[in-house]
């Protein structure tokens, strides 16, 4: 039998240290007993050091477990150490009973040291250093002090601070953090912002909706004794019946009387679809505003052509993407991308040419993390061929094309696949019409070849267009 | 009259101050400061975020206390029916001094009170110029007092791109209110919020975030940009939206806008309300469930037809949570074998949370799982147990069994109005 002694302060590195010592000299879980302080036996002299590992997740563990109370931990801990040593996997393993257990005690450890992040509550003390001086007074169900003064340290780095438990105590002076032993509740000076931190946690708490039990459960009675503002909680609770009260009795109250002329001033200078559109400018105010069909209802914004006002070219599109619906401007997605190379490829300057769709907001569906595009239907495309139009009335480019079937049915009201029209310029009652394809069908080819070749046929096409207008 | 009002302010003590302006930011749910980078004030300066966020206390409406969540001011030129600081209410009026916010923020971290700040306000002069006193106390906050701790602003409707962008640089999250789930609503209920520029200011911060994340060419990071995200919230009960529509509004804002969260704020009685909105006892249930339907679409791969599709009129069922209600209607999938089943599948079944997923997947390469094994693994058998077969166990006729639902639902009781 062995034997092992573990000091009342240190324990963490003691136990590691002759951990490390058995498990080389392959001491059975069941032959070493583990004692703290004063035990029944006198301790054994451990066997030399060698070479163990470990995994990094058996560390993680140990180091919690170590700080819980269970007078167990040492021995559980050892005996996972054991089996590691043929079980390779064993941590990965949660239906296992070792495993479960000390999972549990990490757990409980984890959420004290967790609640002690929380409601460790800091008072300052009288000084006249360069640093601020404040001190704390908390009672862990576990020894975890020494685990979560680094925290502190992190985040309290310009002042001075001592937390004080009934175990452990840490001090923070000038940047260095000492550890001590524990002592029974000092007395803490009063600090003037407890009043105000209560004034704000009687405020923040809405009387009418009271759930006691989330309280309860999240911030255990045990620590109210330690936390200022937990005072508060009988008297909010008896007054929140009277306040609800009053607030159902309570008639609704006449407005002030600046109130209306505040709201009609506001309301006034709002932006509103203009009355008349006499201008490119005002179908674009106008198209902001629209409601011609209901896909404003899900779509960002109105998605309106850009570029400049005496365009001889005029290139429509299907309807915004994903990336134009949020930037709110046309052809700057993936889509747009593809555009700007073959606009470039054949020599065309994006800033002389009206860019537009056929259909002004984002058709979508929602499908898992993205917004999967939709095709517009044909009383969409219809609705919106009103802003289409007056686009062409005030522009009057001497060319439009049509990049993909929507664009072709919006302008030539030919439904016809784009299959053998592509590359030809279609005449209609509003102008001649060039067919090609939209550079989303591009992207969409699985075959790369077959998308090399639509790629140059759309370069192609912009070419012949930017020759038919020049 | 305007004299009159700012002379009796500054005799305002800070205290009163606090107590009307955090009353009237008690209605915004979010109190969250997870998920942001990790910073410290080992280098100097005051604070850290660590990844999770920490709740500092919890009040007895079982919400809890993490940032400091105030109004700047709750002076508002807005008229918006369900707010106790719209402009036609008569509610006591105040307004913090950009030192005082900054000041209260850094006395409060210091004591271990808060994680930091989350900033709302009503709209004093015009929304920019609201923003722009909001952004300073950020900046303030950040630049002259190195602070390190979290910060939330809530950013102002139609307030200019600019400062949304400088808004940004120092926060760790942006929130603009949707508010309501259907634009209608917006419009009758708040005639001074556009639903439009509410999601042109959501797309703006996704873009600006995701183009943040770009390394650059020449390899270096920009700017991380509300790095903690965006988040917004729906008011449940105000309006005639049922479950179906609000899960739908949530989908979209989540697929669209990239929010890390949709927060359901249960319409709860306010003083001085407005004769527009019914005084009714808050949807607390709804609400509860609406947050569990959220939690499915996001994190059970469940869809809103699934979810929204179980009950008739669209509305989640009150008496039992949506996955059981989800499993109940779809007993053809059950039971499912949890030695055999995939991921997908497994998440599906009631008392299963993503946790218990993951250790059965881990534990069952380790050899087949059994009754117990699953209850000492975090499952809740109570639920599970009508769903699942494993050696030794199997429900039988209890899957089919007609009286499955009444042994999960609580009896039926009389809602009321107060």
């Amino acid at each position: 039998m062995q034997v092992v002694a573990l000091p009342a302060t240190g324990w963490r590195e003691a136990w590691r240290d002759a951990a490390r010592r058995l498990a080389a000299a392959r001491v059975r879980p069941q032959d070493v007993t583990w004692q703290t302080g004063e035990g029944l036996f006198a301790p054994d002299p451990l066997p030399p050091a060698g070479p163990v590992t470990v995994p990094r997740a058996f560390v993680d563990l140990a180091d919690a477990v170590l700080c819980h109370r269970d007078p167990e931990r040492f021995a559980l801990l050892y005996t996972a150490l054991w089996r590691l040593s043929g079980e390779r996997g064993l941590l990965a393993n949660p239906a296992d009973p070792l495993v479960a257990r000390l999972e549990a005690l990490a757990k409980s450890v984890r959420r004290d040291s967790h609640k002690m992040r929380a409601f460790v509550r800091f008072r300052e003390l009288p000084g006249d250093g360069p640093r601020r001086r404040f001190a704390a007074w908390f009672e862990p169900d576990h020894l975890i002090l020494a685990r979560n003064a680094p925290f502190f340290a992190r985040r309290f780095a310009d002042m001075d601070w001592t937390i004080l438990t009934p175990d452990e105590r840490a001090d923070f002076r000038d940047g260095v953090l000492t550890h001590g032993p524990g002592a029974p509740r000092p007395d803490l000076p009063p600090d003037a912002s407890e009043a105000l931190w209560a004034t704000y946690f009687t405020n923040i708490f809405n009387p009418a909706r009271i759930k006691l039990a989330a309280m309860r459960s999240e911030m255990p009675r045990k620590y109210w004794k330690n936390l200022p503002e937990a005072r508060e909680i009988p008297a909010m609770l008896a007054d929140a019946e009277r306040r609800v009260a009053v607030m159902r009795s309570a008639q609704a109250t006449a407005a002030p009387a600046r109130a209306a002329a505040i709201s009609e001033r506001y309301r006034a200078a709002m932006p509103k679809a203009p009355d008349r559109i006499d201008s490119l400018d005002d179908a674009c105010r106008a198209a902001a505003h629209c409601t011609r069909c209901d896909l404003y209802c899900h779509a960002t914004q109105t998605v309106w052509g850009e570029g400049p006002a005496d365009a001889a070219l005029m290139i429509v599109g299907e309807q915004p993407g994903d990336h134009e619906d949020l930037a709110g401007r046309p052809f700057v997605g993936p889509a747009g991308g593809v555009l700007d190379e073959a606009m470039a490829a054949a020599g065309m300057a994006r800033d002389r040419v009206w860019l537009t769709n056929a259909v002004k907001h984002f058709k979508f569906t929602p499908r898992g993390k993205r917004r999967l595009h939709q095709t517009p239907d044909r009383a969409e495309t219809d609705a919106c061929r009103w802003w289409l139009d007056l686009e062409r009335r005030f522009i009057q480019p001497r060319l439009v094309m049509a990049l993909g079937g929507t664009a072709a049915y919006a302008l030539t009201g030919d439904k016809t696949g784009l299959g053998r029209r592509r590359g030809r310029v279609e005449e209609t009652a509003t102008g001649p019409v060039m067919l090609s394809w939209h550079p989303s069908y591009i992207l969409r080819l699985p075959d790369k070849g077959a998308a090399a070749e639509a790629r140059a046929q759309l370069t192609e096409d912009l070419a012949q267009a930017a020759r038919l207008v020049a | 009259m305007r004299e009159h009002y700012i002379a009796g302010m500054s005799q305002m003590t800070l205290s009163r101050k606090l107590a009307i302006l955090s009353d009237a930011a008690k209605y915004d749910a979010s109190c969250a400061s997870s998920g942001t980078e990790r910073r410290d004030a080992r280098k100097g300066g005051l604070g850290s975020t660590e990844g999770a966020g920490i709740c500092h206390a919890y009040t007895p409406d079982g919400r809890c206390v993490s940032l400091l969540k105030i109004l700047m001011t709750n002076f508002c030129i807005f008229d918006c029916a369900y707010c106790v600081n719209r402009v036609s209410s008569n509610v006591e009026r105040a307004r913090f001094t950009v030192d005082e916010v900054v000041t209260l923020t850094l006395e409060f971290y210091r004591r271990n009170y808060i994680e930091g700040l989350f900033l709302s306000s009503g709209i004093i002069r015009s929304p920019d110029a609201t923003m722009a006193d909001m952004v300073r106390i950020a900046r303030t906050l950040r630049v002259d007092h190195g602070f390190k701790g979290y910060i939330h602003l809530k950013t102002i409707p139609d307030a200019s791109p600019e400062l949304l962008d400088e808004a940004g640089l120092y926060a760790d999250r942006l929130s603009i209110n949707i508010e309501l789930p259907q634009d209608t609503s917006i419009r009758e209920l708040a005639p001074e919020k556009r639903p439009e520029t509410i999601r042109q200011a959501m797309g703006r911060v996704h873009l600006t975030r995701e183009a943040s994340r770009d390394r650059s060419h020449t390899g270096k990071r920009p700017a991380s940009f509300a790095p903690a995200g965006q988040s917004t919230q729906m008011i449940v009960g105000a309006d005639r939206a049922n479950d179906a529509a609000i899960l739908s509004t949530a989908s979209r804002l989540y697929t669209g806008y990239g929010l890390k969260r949709v927060y359901y704020s249960a319409f709860s009685p306010i003083p001085d309300a407005s004769a527009a909105l019914p005084l009714v006892k808050p949807p607390l249930m709804r609400e509860h469930r609406l947050y569990q339907a959220d939690w499915l679409m996001r994190f059970y791969g469940f869809s809103v037809d699934e979810i929204a599709g179980v009950t008739p009129g669209g509305d989640l069922d009150l008496a039992i949570d949506p996955k059981l209600a989800w499993a109940l209607a779809n007993r053809a999938d059950f039971p499912l074998d949890v030695n055999r089943a995939p991921r997908e599948a497994l998440l599906r079944v009631p008392g299963f949370g993503t946790k218990t997923v993951a250790r059965i997947l881990s534990a069952r390469r380790h050899g087949a799982l059994r009754y117990d094994d699953l209850a000492r693994m975090g499952a809740s058998m109570k639920k599970a147990r009508a769903f699942v077969r494993l050696p030794g166990w199997t429900p039988g006729a209890l899957t089919d069994s007609a009286d499955l639902r009444a042994r999960f639902a609580p009896p039926p009781e009389q809602l009321q109005l107060i």
